[in-house]
């Protein structure tokens, strides 16, 4: 199936092209920039919050990213089932506008952190999901806040809604704290929202989606969401 | 506001020298005022006007290969590498800010760098960095490391660059005295890069980006004396840095240069307004009329003397076409930038500067500027006696270690061999999803998205050869960035250098300097990679300690066809080790002199010019022919380190070896000596008779050392456990850094 997808450019963005090239020229989808002080999400099927460190990231990342005009229309398209996929600061910009629960906070070793990691997809139901049939896949992650947090009622309500996509782990999905890059609660790398059709996750899939690169498990999540897409 | 009186005491204040203060009222025909001292004095600052190093710099081959634009000429050198692309690369030293404030000197030095390559039209795709710090037993060394790090990767992460490639180096000689070079390589296509000069009567005259505020005031002149006490209390000296303002000025200079709306560009650095209105001024053949009233500033209060001096970062200067200056002002408004009209081109080459009504200096523009009427020097020069006693030091008389094995795993643990993977998991090393080799091996490669092409790059210097021996240490850090840039598979192309000496006043240090010239101008040659601009850092002294000349090499290298990228490490069990060159056991200044006999002496290891480059044809032969599975120089630590390095390079999969060394007259001396043109290269079994037919028709010196395989690294009657290895390998630094 042929999707739209728009990637979001927020000042400070800087995955941008990395998420359009693979979705525009190696996965061969409809793929538009959409400006952040524009309102018009184009008819978009997609929207994508792309990584980097949109507006600096100054007062706190993705609290400036927010407020922008872009993000409303985000908001209202989420709130009626759009779907939604934020890449790492697109993540933290989901918690900061209420779309995902929970917060990410600064790395366990106050680091910034590049390196590959397995993450191991612990739900098999969703739409970023579905295909991968609980498998573990690479990923390279990138950031300096990366480490979810969330209170213990919240962290039951993701688990009992199965809304934990992602969690952390050894190529051979052993998920302990060696395993934790950093720090987050229960290993989580990525979640949902309760409807299902807001997604966030640390780990880069546009980092590992590129054979060149050396790196392709992050292929099979934009594929799951491909195949499994209703319109 | 009053402002002092200028005298000679003042111009000696600000920099100067008698001769200078005097040259400057002979061209002016009357004293400068005080705004137009300060000028002065930046502009002929070390710094900004290479007073001591021009002379020499010019017989370093500066053009030819496949150089578009030349050393000098603009902001960074210009590289064609066909399918109508071009490279734009340069680098640059932040060593006096870093040393007083490591987090905002490194962050700012990063900047600058990336602002020479985007104000040439090309965009930014890999961060390179070269650093140099004491011992790190002690602890300011620990947070000097640890903020300039931090300060390296908090810029480039948000600048959304990732930083790929680099050196880390830990000596004594730079306790007082840190190194820091920032190195960037941009893309651009040929015909659309941009210049930085201003032409044209009555064309606007533009500052964009930041607004200007009272930071960095006199950081050229303070990067002009040596580190002392006093150092400290000029922090204020030190630039701050804005990633994410450089993020938009980048976006939207590219935009503005794209659409043809200029004529030149120059973006602010050094010296500030001063620098770039004489330099674009200068190389136009032209003047401008500034006003002052009309820079963003902000703060409150500033004189003119503060404005044209502010070393403000994210800031650029522009001549725009006139008649399209809205459509500039339209592309910065989206990017939520300042642009503001400060003025006019003009054709009477001077500098006229008004502030709030006032004139406030009149200059020729020319007589400011590297290459006009900034003044040139040729320094004494006196061969240091220090030399006499290294060279004539006793080296067969050492004595001979009971345990090669233990002090292999002494030499192997060296902050200066192991992985520096505690630096570079800190940078954002993948952004922009080219970086096909990160850090870690040889040089790092990156594609270039369109195109079978992709480029190596590699920092190269070791300071210790180069204090032994000026010429010959330079020449090595010319041919080892050579050989490391052909291990990843790419032909040398060009180099950008960092000359970080000492006081050039002295005449054993000026010495050192032109040796180093002589040394790099030869090797440069030889290769055909010619020099495509860089930066001379001196006075890197603090009471204590003098840094080792340290002619930072920056090589960038062009793979036509990304099929040929070759990485460092073994790949398979059974295939066969070979190296490649031959070993004359030499330890003069080596890794394992100093970290086993504590004694840096003797003379670095030979360095044949020739047969380094027949050894760069072999190993792109063996490369493209698919002959070989794994390429990695012989450096720091001599074969021993450069196998067990072999074995452990790919964390994820270590691989053992069994391995052979001829002994000639120590084995000591045969592991640790660091004997130049050797590469060691891995190969399948089935291949084997064509790479040995390869060889023998290339008539290159090859001996077969070794296989691939097992738990441990055996070598001669020495064998060491891999996991052990490994961990020395990539938690030493660590362990220093973060101890549990």
């Amino acid at each position: 199936m042929k999707l739209k997808f728009g990637v979001v450019v927020f000042p400070g963005s800087n995955c941008d092209h990395d998420s359009y090239h693979v979705l525009k020229h190696i996965l061969d989808q409809e793929t538009v920039y959409l400006w952040h002080k524009d309102t018009n999400l184009q008819n978009c099927d997609v929207i994508i919050l792309p990584g980097g460190f949109s507006y600096g990231d100054y007062i706190r990342t993705g609290a400036v990213a927010k407020l922008s005009p872009i993000m409303n229309s985000v908001i209202d398209f989420a709130n009626k089932g759009g779907v939604v996929f934020g890449i790492c600061n697109g993540f933290q910009i989901l918690t900061e506008s209420g779309l995902l629960p929970g917060t990410l906070i600064k790395n366990k070793n106050l680091k910034f952190i590049c390196k590959d990691i397995y993450i191991t997809a612990v739900n098999d139901s969703s739409l970023l999901t579905k295909s991968l049939e609980k498998k573990t896949l690479m990923t390279p992650i990138a950031h300096g806040e990366g480490n979810y947090f969330t209170d213990d009622e919240t962290l039951k309500s993701l688990q009992q809604n199965n809304q934990i996509l992602f969690r952390y782990s050894s190529s051979k999905a052993e998920i302990s704290d060696e395993y934790n890059p950093n720090g987050s609660i229960k290993n989580i790398a990525g979640i949902m929202n309760k409807s299902g059709n807001v997604f966030g996750m640390m780990p880069h899939p546009e980092r590992s989606s590129d054979g060149l690169l050396g790196k392709t498990d992050g292929m099979q999540i934009f594929n799951s969401l491909l195949k499994n897409f209703i319109k | 506001m009053t402002e002092p009186e200028v005298t000679l005491d003042l111009a000696i204040e600000h920099g100067l020298n008698k001769e200078e203060y005097e040259k400057i009222c002979k061209i002016l025909g009357r004293r400068p005022n005080f705004t137009e001292l300060g000028i002065f004095s930046v502009m002929w600052s070390e710094h900004c006007s290479y007073k001591n190093s021009i002379a020499l710099l010019k017989t370093l081959p500066r053009s030819g290969g496949k150089l578009l634009v030349g050393a000098g000429e603009e902001n960074a050198g210009l590289v064609d590498i066909g399918d109508g692309l071009a490279v734009a690369f340069k680098i640059e030293s932040h060593n006096h800010p870093s040393a007083v404030e490591p987090y905002q000197g490194a962050a700012t030095g990063v900047g600058g760098i990336m602002r020479d390559i985007f104000t040439m039209g090309a965009r930014p795709i890999a961060s390179l960095n070269s650093l140099r710090f004491g011992s790190l037993k002690d602890a300011r060394t620990r947070y000097l490391f640890d903020g300039v790090v931090k300060g390296i990767g908090d810029y480039g992460n948000s600048f959304g660059v990732p930083t790929i490639a680099g050196e880390v180096y830990f000596d004594e000689c730079y306790q007082g005295n840190p190194l820091i070079n920032a190195m960037a390589v941009g893309i651009v296509k040929i015909g659309q890069s941009a210049s930085a000069t201003a032409e044209g009567e009555g064309n606007p005259v533009m500052i964009v980006g930041s607004s200007t505020g009272r930071d960095g005031i006199h950081g050229a002149t303070f990067a002009s004396v040596e580190i002392s006490e006093e150092s400290e209390a000029k922090r204020t000296s030190v630039q701050v840095g804005d990633p994410f303002t450089e993020k938009l000025l980048l976006e939207a200079s590219l935009e503005i240069i794209r659409e043809d709306l200029i004529v030149g560009i120059q973006d602010m650095g050094a010296a500030g307004i001063s620098c770039s209105t004489s330099e674009m001024s200068a190389k136009g053949r032209s003047g401008m009329k500034i006003d002052l009233s009309k820079v963003p500033l902000r703060e409150s209060g500033m004189s003119a003397y503060e404005i044209m001096l502010s070393e403000s970062q994210e800031r650029m200067l522009v001549v725009a076409k006139k008649g399209w200056e809205d459509r500039v002002k339209e592309i910065f408004e989206k990017w939520d930038l300042h642009c503001e009209i400060i003025g006019t081109v003009t054709t009477d080459g001077k500098l006229d500067i008004e502030y709030l009504g006032e004139k406030k200096a009149e200059l020729p523009a020319y007589e400011l500027v590297l290459g006009g009427g900034a003044p040139v020097y040729y320094r004494e020069t006196a061969e240091p006696e220090y030399l006499f006693e290294t060279r004539n030091y006793p080296l067969d008389k050492l004595p001979q270690p009971g345990n090669l094995s233990e002090t292999f795993l002494k030499v192997f643990s060296s902050p200066n061999i192991v992985s520096k993977k505690w630096v570079y998991e800190q940078y954002d090393s993948m952004v922009r999803t080219n970086t096909v080799v990160g850090p870690g091996c040889d040089a790092a490669v990156i594609r270039i998205k369109g195109t079978k092409k992709a480029l190596a790059v590699k920092t190269d210097c070791n300071g210790r050869y180069v204090y032994l021996n000026p010429k010959e240490g330079t020449k090595i850090a010319v041919a080892e960035s050579a050989r490391n840039v052909v291990c990843s598979g790419g032909v040398p192309l060009a180099i950008t250098n960092c000359l970080n000496f000492g006081n050039p006043y002295k005449p054993e240090i000026y010495w050192q300097f032109s040796k180093a010239i002589e040394g790099m101008g030869e090797a440069c040659r030889y290769f055909d990679t010619p020099v495509t601009g860089g930066n001379v850092s001196f006075y890197n002294e603090s009471p204590d300690t003098s840094v080792y000349p340290t002619p930072v090499i920056g090589m960038v290298g062009l793979i036509e066809d990304y099929e040929n990228i070759m990485t460092s490490y073994f790949k398979s069990e059974d295939d066969l080790i070979y190296l490649l060159g031959e070993d004359f056991e030499e330890i003069g200044g080596s890794e394992y002199l100093k970290v086993i006999h504590k004694v840096v002496a003797g003379e670095p290891p030979k360095i044949d010019l020739e047969k380094e480059k027949q050894l760069h044809e072999v190993v792109l032969g063996l490369i493209s022919k698919k002959l070989i599975n794994s390429a990695h120089d012989v450096s720091d630590g001599g074969i021993i380190t450069a196998l067990a390095e072999c074995c452990v390079m790919n964390e994820a999969k270590p691989l053992g070896a069994e391995i052979s060394v001829d002994v000639a007259t120590r084995e000591d001396f045969a592991f640790f000596s660091e004997s130049q043109s050797r590469v060691i290269v891995s190969v399948s079994p089935e291949k084997k008779d064509e790479f040995d037919a390869f060889l023998l028709a290339k008539d290159f010196p090859v001996l077969q050392i070794g296989k691939v395989g097992g738990k441990s690294f055996h070598i001669n009657d020495h064998r060491m456990n891999l996991l052990l290895l490994s961990n020395i390998y990539y938690n030493t630094i660590s362990k220093l850094m973060d101890p549990q």
